[in-house]
């Protein structure tokens, strides 16, 4: 990759990390608990998006973000405060800000909507402010000298010469606050030597005996004779940096080409005898020298008290380094490759007959031992925070909210919560949809609220936390709870529900879930997608997760998900079915139970149930609806296992046999082939082949659509009954 | 051997686009994020010229090259700013710090060598 | 390793070719990662008859294509004397089963004859053109046309 591609790679980065800072630095002065130093970063935030955006030419975003810097300057120098409403427009800006990076970053060349507007409200803070009048009339200066100025990485042309040669006698007494400014004298006069011949004299008049020798003090002038095309302004340009500390007079002398060198004053010296003069006596350069010798207490004991200073000032952050994502893949999919691959060879060690207390036998276990924690230390360097995904819903809170009339707050709890990174990236859109069900739908508008006795602004409230093995978040909000009437009507309308059915309270919660239930929504278009409930549950089930809704009328409503901690591995049960070895997921199974011809019964033409304690279950047979067999198993002969579905049904499925529980290694289906029904995904088990994943939910699911296998034989139906 | 230049920017994308246009010029270049952290670097490197941004956290240009004059061994070693501003306040205050010359930001890599060479051998 | 290239007659391509029943196939190796002896698959339910399962390949899930079957040239009965092509087909990775792979050849475009056309929709999708080498009759395979099968049938 070009070296510049790659920078602008750093940058859009950079910019996703300064922007998020903006946003948390300008909530936390919302809230009133910023102080001077976040009102710093908040500048430094934008001041470093324009340095950046200067640099790469992209002029839109270093438009805004040079009049949003402008104004957060005037809130650090104290001309604004940052009380409520100023902070809650540039919250606005900080949104069109990262508006225009997304654009830069696409190479989006057309104009912002909003930009303009947020303009006008960022000026009209300043003016707003202490009103300079000047204010105003400087902006535009200063606009028109921020010209950015794209980087050209290559060499810079060479100067063109004039056609007009001139003369110019320059001299030059640096002061003292010249070298202190570690200038030096000797650059100088190499860079007008560099704009054409130069004849150089040093005067040493001023130069006292050695003992009366001040070593910061400057005693040295020169005068140069330059023979150049340049004008004056070029000679005034190398003297740029030192203007002020020093006397200069630079006066152009009769435009007539010296052919031989002239008898200046001091008497000619080329550079070499100068550079002699000046090392031999007691020059300016040597000081430098003397003085850190002179004075090497100082100099320690000046740093000592400066590492004690920065420690209270830097909080002690863990040590941390940047690390590829690739890498760190890589190294999780090796180490799945090392697990299964001790697996094989625990079975093969296993199957040769090896006693269980032989030294290979105890060497294997403790090789299992490790790689089990070799793989959950990887797997916890993947593991983030879901602060990543939270971060971005207070902005989603604000548009939605304005969009629909409402006003909202947001909570969040537990953004240090972790997970693994494969569920992170899943879980933005459904929390998104929830929240924007929440605002939309749950919370009522602000004066519907003040006439129920509540406080006009709602508040949703987003958390997360373990349970059980499980990362659990929940969107919860205090509006008008499901209105269950209006839900079980609109079921109905869809015909989703026959008009007379009788349902509990969960139940009718439960009905948005339904395909085709989504209730017309005004926010219909904020990423263009539809909110269907559906689609987000679909979206967690499909991630191995459960969720489900409490509501209150009146009170509010609560979401709950509940989702691996990983999708990377799963614990599962490894059960076989016509001579197929299977994985049922864990999670799923509540218990195995061997079924006894006596609790097995019809019902229907071609239908099965096992009688569990007091309940029957349909009883699903897995070599069947999988098609591997096309006789159905006896179940006296098999095994059951006891599931609980997404929707809190149960069922009993029943293989062959059980051959014990492990945590295997998801490999997917879709990456090479594409989705089977019925199957979640596939591992690779000890002996090398392929086992593939249950989905029980589509499983129990298709055994109930599907069509039926021919009546079982006679002799079932008598131990059945 | 080649000279070594530190640049002291808290912005990650100005540290690499200055690194690269000092490597490519055959400059070493030493890093550092602020000013602290530039003090902490100067306790074991001694570059030939420091190239210094203003806006930092913990410790700004300002305070930076102040206590480079005043308290290291580097009092003596050149210090370019780096400014976005053309604001002669700005300029001057960083002049009055100590700063031998200065950058203007967007800055392209023949000016940045010239600057440097301008104060540094 | 044949080469029947005409210089300066186009592209250069090499191909490998392989046996299927009495007929011979090739396609561009440059699609081919390996071969591999038969192994037993993990058959896949509901999936349509040419699919014959998933096979391990160094930890990825790779499916197996019984090509004879695709093309219609009635189903393999696989043992270890079959071989299985690892091909990349866009984004995927597929395992073919074919009879045996006999041939590395070199060819230039001016040798890939137009298919006839036996009326027959399959040979018309998947047989890209005909190679005519040695008296033997080679069809062209296109690999990509051989995977859009697979989503339509098993969708």
């Amino acid at each position: 990759m070009d070296p510049l591609e790659a920078i602008k790679v750093t940058f859009f980065q950079e910019c996703e990390e300064l922007l998020a800072d903006l946003e948390a630095g300008l909530l936390a002065l919302e809230e009133g608990t910023g102080d001077a130093e976040t009102i710093n970063a908040v500048f430094r935030a934008v001041h470093s998006v324009k340095g950046g955006a200067g640099a790469f030419a992209l002029d839109a975003l270093v438009r805004f973000a040079h009049v949003f810097e402008t104004v957060l300057d005037d809130m650090r120098s104290g001309r604004l405060a940052p009380d409520p409403e100023p902070v809650k427009v540039m919250l606005r800006a900080a949104d069109v800000l990262a508006d225009l990076v997304a654009a830069a970053k696409a190479g989006n060349e057309d104009e912002d909507v909003r930009a303009p507007a947020l303009v006008k409200e960022l000026e009209a803070l300043r003016l707003g402010g202490e009103a300079e009048p000047e204010a105003a009339p400087e902006e535009e200066i200063e606009g028109l000298d921020f010209t950015p100025v794209a980087i050209d990485f290559a060499p810079a042309p060479p100067l063109e010469p004039e056609p007009a040669e001139g003369r110019f006698r320059i001299v030059f007494r640096p002061l003292r606050g010249l070298y202190a400014k570690a200038n030096d004298p000797l650059l100088l006069l190499r860079e007008l030597e560099r704009l054409g011949a130069c004849e150089i004299a040093c005067d040493e008049a001023a130069l006292p005996a050695l003992e009366a020798l001040d070593a910061e003090e400057s005693y040295l002038g020169w005068t140069v004779l330059l023979s150049t095309e340049q004008d004056e302004a070029a000679i005034r340009e190398v003297f740029e940096f030192v203007d002020g500390d020093c006397e200069l007079s630079i006066v152009r002398e009769d435009a007539e080409p010296q052919e031989t060198s002239p008898e200046p004053e001091a008497g000619g010296v080329d550079i070499e005898s100068l550079l002699r003069s000046m090392t031999a006596e007691a020059a300016p350069e040597v000081v430098p020298e003397i003085r850190p010798e002179a004075q090497p207490e100082r100099a320690p004991a000046a740093a000592a008290p400066a590492p004690k200073a920065a420690a209270p000032a830097a909080p002690t952050a863990q040590a941390t380094i940047r690390v590829d994502l690739d890498r760190v893949d890589r190294l999780i999919d090796l180490v799945g490759e090392l697990v299964i691959n001790q697996g094989m060879l625990a079975q093969q060690v296993a199957e040769s007959g090896l006693a269980r207390s032989s030294t290979i036998s105890v060497g294997l276990d403790e090789l299992e031992q490790l790689t089990r924690e070799i793989q959950d230390s990887v797997m916890a360097i993947r593991a983030q925070p879901v602060k990543s995904v939270f971060q971005r819903m207070p902005r989603l809170v604000r548009e939605v909210a304005a969009l629909t009339g409402k006003q909202a707050r947001l909570v969040t709890e537990g953004e240090a919560t972790e997970v693994d990174k494969t569920v992170i990236e899943r879980l933005t859109d459904p929390i998104t949809h929830m929240i924007r069900n929440a605002i939309d739908h749950g919370l009522e508008s602000p004066e519907k609220r003040a006439a129920a006795g509540k406080s006009p602004e709602g508040m949703v409230r987003l958390s997360a936390q373990h349970r059980s093995g499980r990362i659990v978040i929940e969107v919860s909000d205090d509006g008008g709870g499901i209105n269950r009437e209006r839900v079980k009507q609109i079921a109905v309308d869809k015909a989703l529900i026959p008009a007379d059915a009788v349902l509990s309270d969960e139940e009718v919660d439960n009905l948005i879930f339904l395909p085709g239930f989504s209730t017309a929504s005004t926010v219909s278009d904020v990423s263009g997608r539809g909110v269907g409930m559906d689609v987000v549950k679909r979206s967690i089930q499909a991630l191995g997760g459960r969720i489900s809704i409490a509501s209150q009328p009146g009170r509010g409503s609560t979401f709950t998900l509940s989702l691996p901690l990983t999708l990377a591995v799963l614990d599962g049960m490894v059960v076989s079915s016509s001579d197929q070895t299977l994985v049922a997921p864990l999670t799923a199974i509540i218990e195995t139970l061997k079924p006894r011809p006596q609790e097995v019964r019809r019902l229907g033409p071609n239908g099965l149930v096992l009688a569990v304690r007091d309940a029957y279950v349909p009883l699903i047979d897995i070599g069947l609806t999988l098609g591997w067999r096309s006789t159905p198993l006896d179940p006296g002969d098999g095994v059951a296992l006891l599931v609980e579905t997404e929707l809190g049904g149960r069922a009993a499925l029943l293989v062959d046999g059980i051959h014990g529980q492990r945590q295997v290694v998801i490999k997917s289906l879709e990456a090479n082939y594409q989705r089977v029904d019925g199957i979640a995904a596939a591992t690779i088990l000890g002996d090398g082949r392929v086992a593939l994943i249950l989905d029980i939910d589509a499983v129990v699911a298709a055994r109930l659509r599907a069509s039926l296998p021919s009546e079982p034989p006679i002799h079932q139906l008598a131990k059945a009954s | 051997m080649s000279k070594t230049v530190l640049t002291v920017d808290d912005s990650r994308t100005m540290r690499e686009m200055l690194k690269s246009a000092l490597v490519t010029a055959g400059y070493r270049v030493v890093q550092a994020e602020d000013g602290l952290h530039g003090l902490e670097v100067l306790q074991s490197e001694k570059p030939d010229v420091i190239i210094t941004d203003i806006n930092m956290p913990r410790l700004d240009g300002f305070g930076f090259i102040e206590r480079v004059r005043s308290e290291t061994e580097a009092r003596g070693v050149p210090i370019l700013v780096l400014t976005t501003e053309s604001d002669p306040e700005k300029k001057n205050r960083a002049r009055e710090a100590g700063a031998t010359g200065w950058i203007v930001k967007p800055f392209s890599p023949p000016k940045l060598i010239d600057a440097i060479r301008r104060v540094a051998m | 390793m044949s080469d029947m290239s005409n210089p300066g007659l186009g592209e250069r391509r090499e191909l490998i070719s392989f046996r299927i029943g009495a007929q011979e196939f090739c396609v561009d190796v440059m699609s081919v990662r390996e071969i591999r002896g038969w192994t037993a698959a993990t058959p896949l339910p509901k999936s349509p008859a040419y699919i014959r399962g998933v096979i391990n390949l160094r930890g990825a899930v790779l499916p197996i294509v019984d090509l004879s079957g695709l093309l219609g040239l009635g189903q393999t009965e696989p043992s270890p004397r079959h071989v299985i092509i690892v091909a990349r087909i866009g984004m995927r990775m597929v395992g073919l089963l074919v009879d045996a792979v006999s041939d590395i050849l070199t060819v230039t475009d001016d040798l890939v004859q137009a298919t006839p056309d036996v009326g027959c929709e399959t040979v018309k999708t998947a047989v890209k053109g005909i190679l005519a080498i040695d008296g033997r009759m080679i069809s062209l395979i296109e690999l990509e046309s051989v995977l859009p099968e697979l989503e339509a049938e098993a969708a």
